[in-house]
């Protein structure tokens, strides 16, 4: 298969978290929505790396991973103190910082 | 190749079904469910791509891990059985899916038109060790030894973080009464909620 093709794909997978993170609501989704974009970005920097017949695109996706891991770790913190203190499960409702 | 292709055409197929499942499903546990899909198409595309190293990281630590944590906080804040009342309605619900799909014309006319002729192969010839674990290893641990130690500072500072943000707070809630057995099997007392408030 042609490099072309895997980008393509991965801007397509892209678009779909981009979607999902403007329209939904619940901050989980929108966790799970941006975890699809880093993937799609993932798929890229692979496809790249391949392109360029060195391995350091696939560093550069493992280093994502282990970001993306603690976006994870930190968010779904967030939403369980949220849940703690009662406050709806909304992105809306969530405007501010101040605990 | 016959075979490469359709792998390729039934994972890709698999890895859009996957995203849009996320994105449409209304409950927060089928989306974790089609993000786990979605992921284990995307590692047959990294085996597509002779990325074997990171295509088992991505079953292993995402699709297993990560995605355990995620089951595991949707079970404890619970479904969205309410979620469905203000989900997004009106003007942003059209709006939203209209940027993506303009993000997605102008991505594609920047990789179809970009003129990068390298774009239409199929990549360096690669030996068969490329993307083993053995290479990956070796280049975290001499060309990029900053970033991995920096990666896994901040693994620890994120795992720190996590504790302290959902820990319970001490002062906002009371803290409950401990009854010690000491307390109810104290012979001098009358009754046993005597006993209790000691």
């Amino acid at each position: 298969m042609d490099i072309s093709w895997f980008v393509v794909l991965s801007a397509f997978i892209f678009c779909i978290g981009a979607a999902g993170v403007l329209t939904r609501r619940s901050p989980l989704v929108i966790l799970l929505c941006i975890e699809l974009m880093l993937n799609a970005g993932n798929l890229a920097l692979i496809a790249f790396s391949r392109m360029a017949g060195n391995g350091e695109g696939q560093i550069f996706a493992l280093i994502v991973m282990v970001v993306a891991a603690c976006e994870v770790v930190i968010g779904l913190g967030i939403i369980v103190a949220m849940y703690r203190r009662r406050l709806p499960i909304d992105v809306d409702s969530m405007s501010e910082l101040r605990g | 190749m016959l075979f490469e292709q359709l792998l390729f055409f039934v994972a890709g197929l698999g890895a859009i079904a996957g995203a849009v499942g996320v994105v449409t499903l209304r409950n927060p546990f089928f989306s974790v469910l089609a993000l786990v899909a979605h992921l284990i198409s995307l590692s047959v595309l990294f085996l597509l791509l002779t990325a074997a190293f990171l295509a088992a990281a991505q079953v292993v630590v995402y699709a297993g891990a990560v995605m355990v944590l995620y089951v595991f906080v949707v079970a404890y804040v619970g479904g969205s059985d309410e979620e469905m009342r203000h989900e997004s309605t009106g003007w942003l619900g059209i709006l939203g899916p209209l940027f993506a799909l303009l993000l997605l014309i102008e991505l594609t006319i920047a990789v179809v038109g970009s003129g990068l002729s390298v774009l239409d192969t199929r990549g360096a010839d690669v030996g068969a060790a490329f993307g083993a674990p053995g290479q990956i290893g070796e280049l975290l641990l001499t060309k990029f030894l900053l970033p991995f130690e920096i990666a896994s500072f901040l693994l620890l500072v994120a795992a720190v973080g996590a504790v302290m943000l959902a820990r319970k707070r001490r002062g906002l809630e009371e803290p409950a009464d401990t009854i010690s057995v000491a307390d109810l099997v104290r012979s001098d007392a009358g009754t046993q909620k005597e006993a209790v408030r000691g």
